[in-house]
């Protein structure tokens, strides 16, 4: 398991250190000077310089690469141009907002997709089976910051259960917070459900047609117990990287989907960032959100080593 | 492959016609092709022509589909915006298909430069692939091109991840051996006879990347850095109605459904190709 870890920690640094990398890069995709883009056409020569100082364009590359790996290393991103503070408050302030949202959708997601997954399973090939089939390559096919919105007009403009957008803390109410965040979480969950449950289904056949579970039956046991005790425990381990790779889907939909309800997190603070070029903060942002889907990616290779030993002899 | 009289390629065809999943998806992207591309002929308003006496019209017998804040009728947009998203979302599977084939298959045939090109592509990965696209789109300037390109970036790594395993899988084949033992060189053998092999794992991730092109080009121009208006795409129409909430759903609603056909016609295509071609991924 040691040496597992190791190999695993070290595949995680290299990745980091060429995401970062790739985030450096991000500012050389910008047609021609940075700074024409970024400021306008009648900027005096003194404004582009400062600017230039500011984003560290007028030191070698090599030294830009240094500087920039210095300041990441030590948790510093750099100043927002737009915002005039620290890129990292910033993100740190907003992240409780953005996480509470992702994590509630992969609750909600995991829990209905492997439920419904499962049950499809068990009704291999019946009625129950094709409707969650149906429903779950629907959830699939729906852009989800459209759903966020019908829900708007539907919940809250509609029958007023919710308000239209906006955030409130737990501090001030758990039920007004449940309330601001129950629909994006919702149409976020309802759009990565499909997947969870496709995924459950075919790993929960692909255990039950195995001989461990054929010998299970044969000896006579109740087909409940079977399913619970042999079946599910076995299926459940593949979700596990299910989980990692929805973790990185859902990221990207909170940031859209915050922008659907005025929520003010991470992704409104990066796609702020994005529409007015706001270079620190969406090199931060990027970075930062790559950062929290490399974790819990390692979090769940570990666990899935944990109860998998095939995985950690590998 | 019990039947011995028909060619290899000539059961793959009858089987997926026998495939339920493949012919629904086929039929319904097939119908919104035909639609888009002669878009201009079966529109029944300009897109573009704002007519302020008939703003904000709900759906009709003249404007189906209703009308926008400037007068333009929505179902004509919509048909329109269907060219535009269908060629991003196109080419994006062209430029994807390319790069994610070169860049797996080298990685796989060539042990070497398997960590190296694996492990950017990993790097790549672990941004959320919206956000990087929207980043990449907005940093290069909003224009078709460079929506194309920004998701072609994001979709890649997968695409390369899928085309190296197959590789990794059919460059220990027998036959490849038997080409070697037959003096083929490397370069014969990867294309000969390890490429043609890895043709449907990549048919099937294409068909997705295409689902996943339309998704994101919606996302992108709802955001604002997506192909730039007034030339209509799903996305923006949904974008411009998002202030209309109130008096005018139609205008959100109906683009969303139009994605809703569009990707749900291509996942069932994908599929129905992944139960034929791929069988051993089937989920």
């Amino acid at each position: 398991m040691i040496r597992f870890l190791a190999r695993r920690l070290a595949g995680s640094a290299v990745v980091l250190l060429l995401v970062s990398l790739l985030t450096f890069g991000l500012i050389w995709l910008v047609p021609g000077d940075p700074t024409t883009v970024l400021l306008e056409a009648s900027a005096t020569p003194e404004q582009v310089g400062r600017l230039r100082v500011a984003l560290g364009l007028d030191k070698p590359l090599p030294l830009q690469m240094l500087d920039w790996y210095g300041r990441v290393l030590s948790g510093d991103l750099g100043q927002s141009i737009l915002l005039n503070r620290s890129v990292t408050e910033a993100l740190l302030e907003r992240l409780p907002v953005t996480l509470s949202i992702a994590a509630i959708s992969l609750t909600l997601a995991v829990m209905l997709g492997v439920t419904a997954g499962i049950l499809a399973a068990l009704f291999h090939n019946r009625w129950p089976d094709q409707i969650v089939m149906s429903t779950a390559l629907f959830g699939l096919s729906v852009p989800d910051f459209w759903l966020g919105l019908v829900f708007v007009v539907v919940f809250a403009l509609g029958l007023g259960w919710f308000p239209t957008g906006g955030f409130t803390p737990i501090e001030q109410g758990v039920m007004e917070w449940a309330r601001s965040i129950a629909l994006p979480s919702l149409a976020l969950a309802l759009t990565q459900m499909g997947f969870v449950a496709r995924m459950a289904r075919a790993s929960m056949l692909d255990v039950l047609n195995q001989d461990f579970v054929r010998t299970a039956d044969a000896k006579g046991l109740s087909r409940t117990y079977v399913v619970l005790r042999h079946g599910l425990p076995n299926a459940l381990v593949p979700l596990l990287t299910v989980t990692g790779i929805i973790a990185g889907a859902l990221l990207g939909g909170t940031v859209v989907i915050e922008q659907v309800f005025s929520i003010p997190g991470v992704g409104r603070l990066i796609i702020g960032a994005i529409l007015s070029r706001d270079f620190p903060v969406i090199q931060g942002g990027l970075l930062f959100l790559a950062v929290v889907y490399l974790l819990v990616n390692l979090v769940v290779d570990i666990l899935y080593a944990a109860v998998d030993p095939r995985v950690r002899l590998a | 492959m019990s039947d011995t009289v028909s060619t290899p390629l000539g059961e793959t065809w009858r089987r997926l016609l026998r495939n339920r999943s493949f012919v629904i998806g086929a039929v319904v992207v097939s119908l919104i092709v035909a639609v888009a591309v002669l878009a201009p002929l079966i529109a029944p308003h300009d897109p573009l022509r704002n007519n302020f006496r008939t703003r904000l019209q709900p759906p009709g017998e003249i404007f189906w589909f209703g009308t926008d804040h400037f007068g333009r009728d929505i179902l004509s947009r919509i048909l329109h915006g269907g060219r535009i998203s269908l060629i991003i979302g196109a080419s994006t599977v062209v430029v994807t298909g390319i790069f994610g084939t070169a860049i797996g298959a080298v990685a796989g045939f060539f042990r070497a430069l398997d960590e190296p090109i694996m492990r950017l592509m990993d790097a790549i990965m672990a941004f959320p692939a919206i956000l990087l696209a929207m980043a990449i789109a907005a940093v290069m300037g909003a224009s078709v091109t460079n929506v194309v390109i920004a998701l072609s970036i994001a979709t890649t790594p997968h695409t390369a991840r899928i085309v190296r395993g197959s590789v990794l899988v059919v460059r220990e084949m027998e036959y490849v051996e038997a080409a070697r033992a037959l003096g083929a060189s490397e370069l014969r053998v990867l294309f000969r006879h390890v490429l043609v092999n890895v043709t449907g794992p990549l048919i099937v991730r294409l068909t997705y990347v295409f689902a996943i092109a339309i998704l994101a080009e919606a996302a992108l121009s709802f955001i604002g850095v997506g192909p730039p208006p007034p030339a209509p795409s799903f996305g923006n129409i949904i974008a411009n109605g998002r202030d209309f909430m109130i008096v005018a759903p139609w205008i959100t609603i109906f683009p969303g459904l139009a994605i809703i056909a569009v990707v749900l016609g291509l996942n069932l295509l994908g599929d129905g190709l992944r139960d034929v071609l791929d069988p051993r991924t089937r989920i």
